[in-house]
C-alpha cells in the first residue's frame, strides 16, 4: 500500500491503496464516488469516463500511480463546479430532452460530450454528426439519438 | 371524525365526478396519515376484432395475448397496493414491478398525479421488496406493467382524492360535492381552502373501509396523455441515481467469480487457493456451484486474484456444439409444413432464415448484494421476477421463503436479463459460504461468455398465391430452448416452466399468445419446436417476435413482387386491422414512400402489431461502398440505416415522451439484429467477449435522421410497448437492405457469416486485465 494524492472534484484527497489499482475502483470502491459506473473495465464501453485535466478519460484504464498530485479528476458529481452553476449547460440539455432511460451510462455520456464539444472547437468547429459518429460510449438502451440531440444543443450554452 | 373509518362521502361519491358511471372498489386502510389501496389486477381486455378479405381465422394471439394471461392470471389475488398521503403534502407509492429504464416510475407517478389532482413532483415512487402474497403481479415482463397496474393505481388515488374532499368538507362544514381539487389543494366556493398535507390526517381512518368510487373520464384527463419527463432524470444526470453496485451496505465487500473457459463448465478444484488468498486486499476464496468466488477491498484486486487462480474445471453443458452443429440440430427439429412445395394452381414463396445467438446483456452487468446470516437473508438487487428470487434464493439457503428479504433496485438496462436472479443467487450463496456480506459483479467478459443469451433459431416460411391473393401462409420457428423458468413471476407457473414434460407446452403457449400475423393470408400456421437446454436463454426485448415477424415480412416483400404490387399498398389491403393500415399510412406519407433513391440505397417499410399496439416502420438504408467500407478502429461499420420513421399507436399512450423512448430503444435494438450484433459458438464457447466484439449500435450505426409520431389515443387502455418497435425495425432494415442489394437476406445479423471481425481473448484466465495506457487515449 501507499499513499496516492489528487484533486478531485476540486478538493485535494489522498487514498492508500496499492499502486496498479486502477482509478475506477479507487474512486468507486474507496471514495464512495459511484457517479462513474463499471460497464467493461476495459476501455471500452466509456461508462466511466470522467475528466482529467479538462479531458475525458476512462478511470478504468489507469492504475492510480499514474494520477500526479496536482492532476485534477472531475467526476459527473463535479461537473457543475466547473462552471459555477447548479448544472452544467449539458446536464440541462440532457433534461431538456429527456435523454436518459435506465441511466446507468448517462454520466459517462455527458463526461464524454462536453469533452467532444470542446475537442471539435479546439479544432476549429462546432460539434456535428462526424463528430457524433466517433463518440464510443455504448447506451444499451439506444439512445442514441436524444444523445445527438442534447449535445448540440448543449453546446450551444457553454 | 366520527365512527372510526367513516367520513361523508364513503357511500356516496359526489365528489365532483359524474354520476352513473362504473365505480370501482378502493380501500382506506387503517393508519395516522390517509393510507388507501386498491386491488391489483383487473378483468381482461376487449379481443380485436379480425375483419376478413381473404379471411383467416383468427389466432389465438389476436384474441388473447400474453398480456391478457398475465393480467387476467392477476385477477384472483388478495395483495392490495397502496399510497399514502404524507402530512408534508407528498404522495408515497411503493410500486411492485422493477424500473429498468423503461420509465414505469414515471408513468405511475402520472397515473397518481392524474387522478389525485396532484403535481407530479409530489408523488414518491419507491419499488416494492418481494411480495410473495402479490402472486403474480409482481412480474415485470411482456410489455405488461401499465397494462395491469393502470386502472388499480387509478382507483386507489380517487379513493384517496374522495377522503381528501370528505376530510376538507366536515372541517368546511359544507357539502363535499360543493368542493373542488387542484394541485394538491382542495378548495370550497366561498374561498376556504386546505392542503392535501394539511388533511392527511383528517383523512386518514382507524380501521379499514371499503369505499366505491369513480374515476375521471378519459376526456378530463390533464396529466394522462401528456408527455412528462422522467422523475429520475436529475438523480441520473448528476450520479446521483444508485444501482445494485452504488448502495453502501456495510462490510459488503467487492466479490466477483472465476468462471469457467467453456459454457457451463464446473469447478473441480484450485492448486493456488492460499496464494491467492494472501493477495493484496483479498479476504475470502471459495469454490461455488458455477465457478470460484473471491471477495477483496476492490474489484481491482478481484479481477487479480480472479486472474491468477488456478483452477481444475469439469465439462460444460455445450462443449461439444458450434453454431454448425446446432443449426443441423435446428434442421431436424423443424416441425413439418401442411401445404407442399409445389402447387399446380399456385405460386409458391419458400425461404428459411437463421438467426445467430444475441446477447440480452445489459450495461450494467448482473450484479446483487447479499448478507446471509444464521436463520436469515437479505439481498439488493435489480429483479423483475422478485418472488420467484426470493423463493429461489431461500431453498437455496435452506431458509424458509419469510426470512429472505429481496429489495429490489432500480437496474441499469434488462432487455430481459433481469426476468432471471442469477446474481442475486450467486450472491446469497457466497455470503453464505463466506459468512460475510458481498457485492458481487459479473465482468464484463463473463457477461458476454457465461450469461445469458436471447437463443439461436431458424425460422420456415412457405406461401403460396394465385390470381393476386395469398392463399396460405406456414412459418414453422425452431429455436434453442428459451429459458421461462421465471414463469408469470410466482412459484407456481416457474416450477411448471422447469418440468421436463411441461415447459415445451409453456413454450408452445407463450409463442401462440405472442405470435401473430397480422395479414389475412389465407390459411395462416405457426408453429413452434424447441431444441437443447444447455444453454442459458432467455428474452431480449421481444422473446420470438423479431425473428419471427423479420422473417415473415421479407416474406412478404416477396409475395407483394409476386402478385405484382407495392410492398406499402400490398400491406395496407391486406392488413386485419384499421390501427395497423393507420399507422402504416402515416410512416409511408410521412417517409414519402416510393421516392426515387440512388443506386446503393433503399427504403423499407414493415410494421409489427404486439400486446394490444403496433408500429409501423419505415427506414432508409445506405449500402453503398463508401459507407459500408468506413474504417472505425474495433468497430463494425456496414450498412448504414440513415432515416426512420415510426408510427406506434399504443392504445392510450400514458406518457408520449416515454413512449417514444421506448420505440427509439427498440429501432436501436433493432438495427443491431437485423446488421452487427451476433454472437458466435465454437465448441462450447461465445467467441465474444466486450462491447468491440459484441457489436450492439452504436452512434456510428445511429440514423442521423429519426421521427417517432405517436398515434392519437385509439382507446381508453394502453398496450404495451417495451417490446414492440424491435420486431418492426429490425423487419423494416432487412426490407430495405433487401431491396438496396438486390438480394433478401437469410442470415442475421446480415454480417454472422463474414470472418470474425476480432480477435476472441483467451478463454484462460477467464477475464482480461484491464488496461493501464487510458491517459494516452484521453480528448
Amino acid at each position: 500500500m501507499s499513499a496516492h494524492t489528487f484533486i478531485l472534484n476540486g478538493a485535494p484527497v489522498s487514498v492508500d491503496v496499492e499502486d496498479d489499482v486502477r482509478l475506477l475502483w479507487v474512486l468507486r470502491d474507496v471514495l464512495g464516488v459511484t457517479g462513474p459506473k463499471y460497464g467493461c473495465g476495459l476501455g471500452v464501453c466509456q461508462a466511466c469516463t470522467s475528466h482529467i485535466n479538462g479531458k475525458a478519460f476512462n478511470p478504468c484504464s489507469v492504475p492510480v500511480s499514474a494520477i500526479q498530485p496536482t492532476d485534477e479528476i472531475t467526476t459527473i458529481e463535479g461537473l457543475p463546479a466547473t462552471v459555477g452553476k447548479p448544472l452544467h449547460p449539458m446536464q440541462e440539455a440532457w433534461l431538456d430532452y429527456d435523454v436518459a432511460q435506465c441511466g446507468y451510462c448517462q454520466p459517462g455520456q455527458i463526461m464524454a460530450a462536453v469533452a467532444k464539444v470542446r475537442e471539435a472547437r479546439a479544432a476549429g468547429h462546432e460539434i456535428g454528426d462526424a463528430d457524433f459518429d466517433e463518440i464510443r460510449n455504448i447506451c444499451r438502451c439506444g439512445t442514441y439519438f436524444r444523445i445527438r440531440e442534447a449535445i448540440t444543443a448543449g453546446a450551444k450554452n457553454f | 371524525m366520527g365512527d372510526q373509518g367513516r367520513l361523508p362521502q364513503d357511500e356516496d361519491d359526489e365528489s365532483g365526478r359524474g354520476v352513473g358511471r362504473r365505480r370501482f372498489l378502493g380501500y382506506v386502510l387503517a393508519g395516522p396519515t390517509l393510507m388507501v389501496a386498491a386491488q391489483l389486477g383487473e378483468a381482461a381486455l376487449a379481443p380485436t376484432e379480425a375483419q376478413a378479405a381473404v379471411p383467416s381465422l383468427p389466432e389465438p394471439a389476436d384474441l388473447l395475448d400474453l398480456t391478457d394471461l398475465l393480467t387476467t392470471a392477476a385477477s384472483p389475488t388478495s395483495g392490495l397496493i397502496s399510497i399514502q398521503l404524507n402530512t408534508d403534502g407528498t404522495a408515497s407509492f411503493a410500486l411492485p414491478r422493477a424500473e429498468v429504464g423503461q420509465g414505469v416510475t414515471t408513468s405511475t407517478a402520472m397515473l397518481i398525479a392524474e387522478e389525485l389532482d396532484i403535481p407530479l413532483a409530489q408523488v414518491r415512487i419507491t419499488l416494492a421488496d418481494a411480495r410473495p402474497e402479490l402472486l403474480f403481479n409482481q412480474f415485470t415482463g411482456a410489455s405488461n406493467t401499465t397494462v395491469s397496474t393502470y386502472t388499480p393505481i387509478r382507483v386507489a388515488a380517487a379513493t384517496a382524492r374522495q377522503r381528501l374532499l370528505a376530510a376538507a368538507a366536515v372541517r368546511f362544514g359544507v357539502p363535499a360535492s360543493t368542493l373542488t381539487t387542484a394541485a394538491g389543494v382542495v378548495s370550497s366556493p366561498n374561498g376556504q381552502s386546505a392542503t392535501y398535507g394539511s388533511l392527511a390526517a383528517a383523512a386518514a381512518s382507524q380501521v379499514t373501509v371499503q369505499v366505491g368510487v369513480v374515476l375521471k373520464q378519459q376526456s378530463d384527463f390533464e396529466v394522462i396523455g401528456t408527455a412528462q419527463k422522467r422523475i429520475d432524470a436529475l438523480d441520473i444526470v448528476t450520479g446521483r441515481k444508485q444501482f445494485a453496485m452504488d448502495l453502501a451496505v456495510p462490510n459488503a465487500l467487492p466479490t466477483m467469480v472465476c468462471r469457467p473457459p467453456t459454457l457451463n463448465g464446473t469447478p473441480l478444484s484450485v492448486q493456488n487457493l492460499a496464494a491467492v488468498k494472501a493477495m493484496p486486499g483479498v479476504t475470502d476464496v471459495v469454490i461455488i456451484a458455477t465457478g470460484v468466488a473471491v471477495r477483496a477491498a476492490t474489484f481491482g484486486q478481484c479481477i487479480d486474484a480472479v486472474r491468477a487462480l488456478q483452477v481444475t474445471w469439469g465439462p460444460g453443458t455445450e462443449d461439444n456444439s458450434s453454431d454448425s452443429t446446432l443449426l443441423k440440430e435446428l434442421k431436424a427439429a423443424e416441425l413439418p409444413l401442411v401445404v407442399p412445395p409445389l402447387n399446380l394452381l399456385a405460386q409458391t414463396v419458400e425461404a428459411t432464415f437463421t438467426f445467430a445467438f444475441a446477447s440480452n446483456s445489459a450495461l450494467e452487468p448482473n450484479c446483487a448484494i447479499a448478507d446471509v446470516r444464521p436463520g436469515r437473508a437479505e439481498v439488493w438487487a435489480a429483479v423483475k421476477a422478485p418472488i420467484v428470487a426470493q423463493g429461489a434464493i431461500a431453498a437455496k439457503l435452506g431458509l424458509l421463503q419469510s426470512a429472505v428479504t429481496v429489495h429490489v433496485v432500480q437496474g441499469g438496462g434488462s432487455f430481459g436479463r433481469k426476468l432471471f436472479a442469477d446474481a442475486a443467487l450467486e450472491a446469497a450463496e457466497i455470503s453464505q459460504l463466506m459468512g460475510k456480506p458481498v457485492k458481487l459483479m459479473w465482468h464484463r467478459t463473463d457477461e458476454f461468455r457465461q450469461g445469458r443469451t436471447h437463443p439461436m433459431s431458424i425460422s420456415h416460411v412457405r406461401a403460396t398465391h394465385a390470381l393476386g391473393q395469398v392463399l396460405t401462409f406456414e412459418q414453422r420457428h425452431a429455436s434453442v430452448a428459451t429459458d421461462f423458468s421465471h414463469g408469470l413471476g410466482e412459484v407456481i407457473t416457474s416450477q411448471v416452466a422447469k418440468l421436463p414434460v411441461g415447459d415445451i407446452g409453456f413454450s408452445e403457449t407463450i409463442f401462440e399468445l405472442t405470435q401473430q400475423t397480422p395479414y389475412n393470408f389465407g390459411v395462416t400456421t405457426q408453429l413452434l419446436s424447441e431444441v437443447d437446454k444447455g444453454f442459458n436463454t432467455g428474452s431480449m426485448r421481444g422473446i420470438y417476435s423479431p425473428n419471427v415477424r423479420c422473417a415473415q415480412e421479407l416474406i412478404v416483400d416477396q409475395l407483394a413482387a409476386g402478385v405484382g404490387q407495392d410492398p406499402y399498398q400490398f400491406r395496407r389491403q391486406t392488413l386485419k386491422d384499421p390501427r395497423a393500415i393507420a399507422v402504416l399510412d402515416k410512416v409511408a406519407q410521412l417517409g414519402s414512400w416510393g421516392r426515387t433513391m440512388a443506386p446503393g440505397t433503399a427504403q423499407g417499410i414493415a410494421l409489427h402489431p404486439e400486446y394490444h399496439s403496433v408500429a409501423a416502420i419505415l427506414v432508409e438504408i445506405d449500402c453503398t461502398a463508401a459507407t459500408t467500407g468506413r474504417q472505425i478502429p474495433d468497430a463494425c461499420t456496414g450498412p448504414r440505416v440513415t432515416k426512420v420513421i415510426c408510427a406506434v399507436d399504443a392504445g392510450l399512450a400514458v406518457n408520449p415522451l416515454g413512449l417514444q423512448a421506448q420505440m427509439m430503444g427498440g429501432i436501436s435494438d433493432g438495427i443491431a439484429v437485423a446488421l452487427t450484433s451476433g454472437m458466435h459458438f465454437e465448441n462450447g464457447v461465445f467467441q465474444e467477449g466486450s462491447w468491440d466484439n459484441y457489436f450492439y449500435t452504436r452512434q456510428w450505426n445511429t440514423p442521423p435522421d429519426l421521427q417517432i409520431v405517436v398515434m392519437p389515443p385509439s382507446s381508453g387502455t394502453p398496450g404495451g410497448a417495451g417490446e414492440l418497435a424491435v420486431g418492426a425495425a429490425m423487419a423494416a432494415v432487412a426490407c430495405a437492405y433487401a431491396r438496396a442489394t438486390g438480394t433478401m437476406p437469410t442470415s442475421f445479423p446480415i454480417n454472422q457469416a463474414a470472418p470474425l471481425a476480432f480477435t476472441p481473448l483467451p478463454t484462460t484466465p477467464p477475464i482480461p486485465q484491464s488496461p493501464v495506457d487510458g491517459l494516452t487515449r484521453a480528448y
